[in-house]
């Protein structure tokens, strides 16, 4: 049953990670076809891989808009730029290598994995380890106890035999300190 | 320990804290520059007073330069204009990258203010723009005698900034105190 539930929140965990990053392009694109000129190309394959590297590269200019959305000059400019590129039949790593090598990697809105950027690729897996693994020790502290004497005493009818001796003598004791006191007096 | 662990979430809240307040001193438009320690782009454009004449990185090279991008729509240039004025006046080889603009407007801008270059690039498409990775003017870059671009500024310079950023360097691959 535990080990449902955790199977359970570990999936919906990478569920709403993916979701976010779905339904931010969900909100990305209109506005993307919205921003972009009306261009043409020689050949129309090239057209889908043009407005996947505007939405994933980032205006220079304007730093929270990509190059689809941003209508700053040099937005213009990149867009030119890599129309004439992906023309020239440059590949997608070529065109993004050519532009990191100018405005270095802060033009790419998908950062390549190198030593600044592992923590960011890795902190959802880490969070998520972090997250089973407190879940883990959550779990097994109760354990001990619940296969022990206090989970039967509590409901149990062994309760009271077991704890009235120790409560009677208990109270013996009370009463014998009490007692003493009372005599002292 | 269980009482130490209490104070992890007070810890997590420092350390959160501290990485913010350390962002807010940091400029946003301040990106990395890429092009620092490398060489100054290869170029062939018309210079801005004679349409005929062809300007290369040739021109200046062999001699530790300025390179200030600038435009006549740009307004911070128009503040940072007497800077240049005052740095040619000091010896300062300063050659412009007229970005972006129009021939006749950019001349008659110089003619206004002073002429602190010692020579204008006429970029008017903005391809040796997209070579340095330039995204505002004004920019300038100070490039040594063997090509490479040493520093970059995005901004204006005014005396603080080529106080605190260039003039050591500049000082440096010269070999003169200024």
């Amino acid at each position: 049953m535990r080990l449902a539930i955790l199977l359970l929140l570990s999936l919906f965990t990478f569920a709403a990670s993916t979701e976010g990053i779905e339904s931010t392009e969900v909100i990305e694109s209109p506005e993307a076809k919205k921003g972009a000129e009306v261009v043409a190309f020689s050949d129309e394959s090239l057209r889908p891989r043009y407005h996947q590297l505007l939405q994933e590269l980032r205006c220079p200019k304007c730093q929270n808009q990509n190059l689809a959305d941003s209508n700053s000059p040099i937005s213009q400019d990149l867009r030119r730029e890599i129309r004439r590129m992906l023309e020239e039949q440059m590949t997608d790593k070529q065109i993004k290598d050519y532009l990191k090598s100018r405005y270095s990697e802060f033009i790419l809105y998908r950062p390549e994995v190198n030593k600044n950027t592992w923590l960011l690729w890795g902190s959802p897996v880490l969070v998520v380890l972090l997250g089973l693994l407190i879940l883990l020790r959550h779990n097994r502290k109760p354990k001990p106890i619940a296969g022990g004497e206090i989970s039967t005493a509590i409901g149990g009818a062994g309760t009271a035999s077991k704890e009235a001796p120790t409560k009677s003598s208990d109270q013996q004791r009370l009463a014998e300190l009490l007692g003493d006191k009372e005599n002292q007096q | 320990m269980n009482r130490l662990a209490l104070f992890i979430p007070l810890a997590l809240f420092v350390g959160l804290s501290l990485v913010l307040l350390l962002g807010l001193d940091k400029d946003p438009t301040d990106l990395p520059s890429a092009l620092v320690g490398e060489a100054f782009p290869l170029f062939n454009l018309p210079s801005l007073k004679d349409e005929q004449n062809v300007v290369t990185e040739q021109d200046f090279n062999g001699e530790v330069v300025l390179v200030n991008v600038w435009a006549t729509w740009c307004f911070a240039c128009r503040i940072e204009h007497p800077m240049l004025n005052k740095l040619s006046e000091q010896g300062v080889k300063i050659i412009g990258l007229n970005y972006k603009d129009q021939r006749a407007g950019a001349l008659a801008w110089l003619a206004e203010r002073g002429d602190p270059y010692q020579f204008n690039i006429f970029d008017a498409k903005g391809s040796l723009g997209i070579d340095l990775g330039v995204y505002g003017a004004p920019e300038t870059y100070l490039v040594d005698a063997d090509g490479i671009i040493r520093h970059r500024r995005v901004g204006v310079v005014d005396d603080r900034v080529w106080e605190s950023e260039f003039r050591a360097i500049y000082e440096q691959i010269t070999g003169t105190e200024q």
